[in-house]
């Protein structure tokens, strides 16, 4: 959209009362806005059909960032995995690499220590923050506010030194590991993560001052965007804009896994179902899991203990006895070649990611190589009702729509 | 045919006792092989059927099994919203041209999911309204989910489309 700083109009005009649009005789014009397009954060292409300015349809073609995960997948052992799960939501990696561990541990029927569970939700939920606090800022910045999305960025580096502090890397975290995680707190992470939650809370609070009730951000997303709760059940929609629209199904409460049903948080639902209901919901979430946060980190402090599930089958031996012992050494040996053994069979175990349900269904024949790992993406699946959302209104409609969907190239396309 | 103590089984079993070819409920995921040729009116069933009411299609996807006949498992993940239960819905199809009905008239959510199995695997969906390749592109030869496709093919050069 192009700014055009001197004109202050009424904004959308009631075309009924309008007579002078009845007799304009004017043709559908097809716009090609994509793949890469300053104003839509994914790479995406639209083809859109517009008559003036109105959207009357639109073809979503996605798969430009198509790398064939799932045949990568097949081709390596389970462990060489998880590095491509950080590469499907890269806002979120370590959401993405508990949904593939867990799926592969209901294969191998492993339960994993409480500790790691806990450190596993606390990486998870500072993944979801980060995810949100770039879908809340991008989409100011695609409606033309810097301030906010710097507010936005800025939280979202804390969190990331935080998932540094924990993991070693800021983006691709590549943390879990099959019956385990990989580090367990590094000393020091208690004081850092209170220091920068606090931080964040500031900055969460500065974003709402400017955004929350700013009149042109609240002119651009109510009423826009709107999904029905019906529709998005019928289209398959999770998360956050199933919310929004007024569903309180949220897979960390309806099918709590790891110890999600230990922690005290809550579900916000929107109303409407429309853009404004999906930015309110996606800010509390982020609130929430502050909390969530704050309640890991105060359990991690109280309970040291094991991080990784005594399993020679997936877990290494310890290095003092790889060292010194002749049947470690060759456990780790086995175990770095070729990689845990999965029993023949089928699961599909599905968490709540930022975007929605992220599900991992993995076939495994008994061998060191899956079989086959399937990702449910809720990216792809979210971006298929947008043109329900924005048929018949205004093509700058679209911008916000599509921020809040969310679509993350990598997880839409594999 | 054994339900394993899902009472989702139990009643598909009741509805079509001639349908279904296999159950199983390892690691708790209720599962029912349906005959491809019944795969639209099982799933319309269980979106249906009241105490059952599988209002969302969560995933369709589909595995080769290079080898076996027939060759291809098209998997279908269901989640109740209302009752909060799930249920896995498979079907066998067969070379030489492997097809089954779509489920897009059931839930409009199938219209990708089945694009994608189509790109990926190459089995057609009878009646799907789009038809059409989704993450490749139309020129692209073959389907790489397959296990006879190699890891390494290169694809002919297309120029570019105006």
């Amino acid at each position: 959209m192009a700014s055009e700083p001197h004109l202050v109009t009424e904004r959308r005009p009631d075309r009924a009362e309008d007579d002078s649009y009845r007799d304009l005789r004017t043709e559908h014009q097809i716009l090609n806005m994509g793949p890469s397009h300053p104003a839509s954060h994914g790479t995406v292409k639209f083809v859109i059909e517009l008559d003036g300015e109105s959207i009357v349809d639109l073809d979503i073609q996605v798969g430009y960032l198509h790398r064939g995960f799932e045949k990568e997948c097949e081709s390596g052992t389970w462990y060489q995995a998880i590095p491509y799960t950080d590469r499907l939501n890269y806002n979120s990696a370590i959401l993405a690499n508990v949904g593939f561990c867990l799926a592969v541990e209901k294969l191998l029927q492993v339960e994993t220590p409480e500790r790691c569970q806990y450190l596993r939700v606390l990486g998870g939920e500072l993944s979801r923050l980060g995810d949100h606090l770039t879908r809340a800022g991008a989409a100011c910045l695609e409606l033309q506010a810097m301030t906010p999305f710097l507010f936005g960025i800025e939280s979202r580096e804390l969190t990331w030194d935080l998932q540094e502090a924990l993991c070693g890397a800021r983006v691709t975290s590549n943390y879990v590991r099959i019956g385990g995680v990989k580090h367990d707190l590094p000393s020091g992470f208690p004081a850092h993560s209170r220091e920068n939650v606090a931080k964040i809370r500031a900055l969460l609070k500065d974003f709402d001052d400017v955004v929350t009730e700013n009149r042109i951000f609240v002119d651009r997303l109510r009423g826009t965007g709107y999904l029905s709760k019906d529709d998005c059940i019928r289209y398959g929609v999770t998360g956050p804009l199933l919310r929004a629209a007024g569903v309180a199904h949220d897979l960390r409460k309806s099918e709590p896994y790891l110890v999600y049903d230990r922690l005290d948080f809550d579900v916000p639902i929107g109303e409407v179902g429309d853009n404004y209901d999906r930015y309110l919901v996606v800010v509390e979430e982020m609130h929430q899991s502050l909390r969530i946060v704050e309640q890991c980190v105060e359990w991690l402090e109280k309970n040291p203990g094991p991080v990784n599930v005594d399993d020679p089958r997936v877990r290494w031996p310890a290095k003092g006895r790889v060292f010194n012992k002749m049947e470690e050494l060759i456990q780790q040996f086995k175990s770095v070649t070729e990689g845990p053994m999965v029993p023949a069979g089928e699961a599909y175990h599905a968490i709540e990611s930022a975007n929605g349900e992220l599900g991992f269904y993995v076939v495994s024949d008994a061998t060191a190589v899956p079989y086959k790992v399937r990702c449910r993406p809720p990216s792809f699946i979210n971006v298929q009702p947008i043109p329900l959302m924005v048929k018949g209104s205004l093509l700058a409609d679209l911008i916000p729509t599509f921020d809040f969907v969310n679509m993350i190239g990598g997880e839409c396309d594999r | 045919m054994e339900d394993h103590g899902s009472d989702v089984l139990r009643r598909v079993i009741a509805a079509f006792p001639d349908a279904i070819r296999d159950t199983h409920a390892r690691l708790g995921d209720a599962t029912a092989l349906v005959d491809a040729a019944r795969i639209v009116d099982v799933l319309r069933f269980l979106r249906d059927t009241p105490g059952l009411d599988f209002d969302m299609l969560v995933d369709v996807t589909a595995v080769d099994y290079l080898g076996q006949l027939p060759r291809f498992e098209l998997v279908y993940h269901l989640l109740s919203l209302k009752h909060n239960h799930r249920v896995r819905i498979k079907a066998r199809v067969g070379e030489p041209s492997p097809e089954i009905d779509t489920t897009v008239p059931v839930w409009p959510a199938a219209n990708w999911m089945e694009r994608e199995v189509w790109d990926m695997y190459g089995i057609r969906f009878r009646g799907h309204p789009d038809p059409r390749r989704i993450l490749l592109y139309e020129e692209f030869e073959g389907h790489p989910l397959r296990k006879d496709y190699p890891k390494e093919k290169r694809q002919p050069l297309i120029g570019p489309r105006n």
